[in-house]
């Protein structure tokens, strides 16, 4: 099993969440979280003083899927997350060691 | 005694009470959350204090029987004599009327400098200090100007008090920042406004209420007063538009806070020209105050003083430039007495005048009582309630629970 954990732009969001549950994700986890990459974040300027605003909002999309999934859901998100722009965001996998249903117990691929 | 003014004034001293309450909006806005209740708390607390001070010594220092030409006697002290019949200096309103009237000036006016000292002085000693000012500044000030001194009677123009209100909070502004330093942090890390739709409310308060401000100050309900009406809006107009001209051209956005710094600087401007403009050279003494006051917002960067919300750069520069801007475009068919353009230079001069004796006072004896207070009660809150907030240390209170 893999989590991938998908940080965009926020406006973004309802495309990535199209994009996964075409691929038949059930189930995901949404924080509004802020942050910055390699370009910063933007300016402020409050009666002509600049100030640089370093964490710009951003989503992050969290899923858990069975390891076959991997590649078409990076590149399913890649496609609905990309502008072309500065600040599109990244996608983190990484493995998950279980996964427990709290309902019924069931854990495992089952459990997603 | 005349109802129409009887009317008119009573309105245009509530219009100008509401101020006030405006100011604390426009300043708090523009502190950060954890001192809006510290920064409403200098504005609203004066309605109590300045009032009270006004009418048991305020008033009468300001339009008692005039002693050398300056300060007023104590002849109204505690009000005496001023009653519901027609006196002081107008015939056609109540005494008491004309009294209040004035005495919304009075509170504003300390409320003004606020803003150069927000964020990190301690209560208590700044209520007394408002006291002081009160008395040793704004009076004398208010007696020069309008209640019979030197500078009225030397003919310097100023209708509803770019030297009274805004010259003179702009020079206490400046001593403010020379004596109490700045702010813990600033230069180093960012101060911003914490809730700029308050401030815009607040700056629609005070467009709102500085027509009572400006109309009012003609003391009838008259041609006087509308084209000071006419001639305030024409200007708040003209500076909301430079300020965001110059601030697009320089930085490269039209920004809210401009918006609402260009309409004061405008209204600032106008104050003491309401009354003796055509709304034409109101026009030209917005578009000024807009580009003047944003410019003037940059001179704490440049002597590296910290005003916290440009006191000086808005309301002193304004005000200085409202009324240079007088002795330039008066017009003898508005308001009797003609200036530079109007082939009357002498009216500069006397303006000019009138300039540098209210810069010089006010600075001075500004300077002299925060340096007392200071040495008696210390100004200054200590560091650890500056980083946590006035409005916990000074009022045991937090603004917002989110």
């Amino acid at each position: 099993m893999r989590k991938v954990e998908i940080i965009t732009r926020p406006f973004k969001l309802d495309e990535v969440k199209a994009a996964l549950t075409e691929l038949g994700i059930q189930g995901m986890t949404v924080t509004d979280v802020r942050g910055f990459g390699r370009q910063r974040g933007h300016k402020e300027v409050y009666r002509g003083a600049e100030y640089q605003v370093d964490f710009v909002p951003k989503v992050k999309i969290e899923v858990v899927i069975a390891d076959e999934m991997v590649a078409e859901i990076v590149e399913a998100v890649t496609n609905a997350a990309r502008t072309n722009q500065i600040g599109d965001g990244k996608i983190f996998v990484s493995p998950v060691d279980e996964v427990v249903r709290i309902r019924t117990g069931e854990t495992g691929d089952e459990a997603i | 005694m005349n109802a129409a003014d009887t009317a008119f004034i009573l309105i245009c001293a509530a219009l100008v009470m509401f101020m006030t309450p405006g100011l604390a909006l426009f300043y708090a806005g523009m502190a950060r959350s954890k001192n809006v209740l510290g920064t409403v708390m200098h504005s609203f607390v004066l309605l109590g204090v300045a009032s009270l001070v006004w009418v048991l010594v305020g008033y009468s220092l300001s339009f008692g029987t005039d002693i050398g030409g300056f300060i007023g006697g104590f002849d109204y002290l505690f009000l005496n004599g001023v009653g519901p019949e027609p006196g002081g200096p107008t015939e056609n309103l109540p005494h008491l009327l004309f009294m209040i009237f004035q005495c919304m000036f009075a509170v504003i006016t300390p409320a003004l400098i606020t803003g150069a000292f927000a964020e990190r002085i301690k209560f208590g000693p700044f209520v007394a200090f408002s006291v002081l000012w009160l008395i040793f500044v704004y009076s004398p000030m208010c007696h020069w100007v309008w209640g019979g001194g030197w500078m009225g009677e030397m003919g310097a123009l100023d209708f509803a008090g770019g030297a009274v209100v805004h010259m003179s909070s702009g020079a206490a502004a400046l001593a403010a920042v020379l004596v109490l330093g700045k702010r813990k942090g600033y230069g180093t890390e960012p101060f911003i406004p914490h809730n700029l739709p308050m401030t815009l409310t607040g700056a629609g308060i005070l467009w709102f209420g500085w027509f009572g401000f400006n109309a009012g100050s003609a003391l009838a309900a008259d041609g006087a007063a509308a084209n000071a009406f006419v001639t305030t809006h024409v200007a708040a107009a003209a500076a909301v538009v430079s300020w965001l001209l110059v601030e697009k051209w320089h930085h490269g956005n039209a920004t809210t806070l401009g918006a609402a710094s260009g309409a004061v600087a405008g209204l600032v401007a106008i104050t003491p020209a309401a009354g003796f403009v055509t709304p034409m050279g109101a026009l030209a003494i917005g578009l000024g105050g807009g580009v003047i006051c944003y410019g003037g917002v940059f001179l704490k960067s440049v002597f590296k003083y910290d005003d916290a919300l440009d006191v000086v750069g808005i309301h002193g520069l304004g005000g200085t430039w409202g009324a240079l801007a007088t002795g330039i475009f008066a017009v003898e068919s508005v308001g009797g007495v003609n200036g530079l353009l109007y082939g009357n230079p002498g009216q500069l001069w006397i303006q000019f005048v009138s300039v540098v004796g209210t810069w010089g006072y006010c600075f001075v004896v500004s300077y002299i009582l925060f340096k007392v207070v200071d040495a008696v009660m210390g100004l200054r809150v200590g560091v650890e309630d500056e980083i946590g907030g006035l409005d916990v240390s000074q009022h045991s209170e937090t603004g917002y629970q989110l």
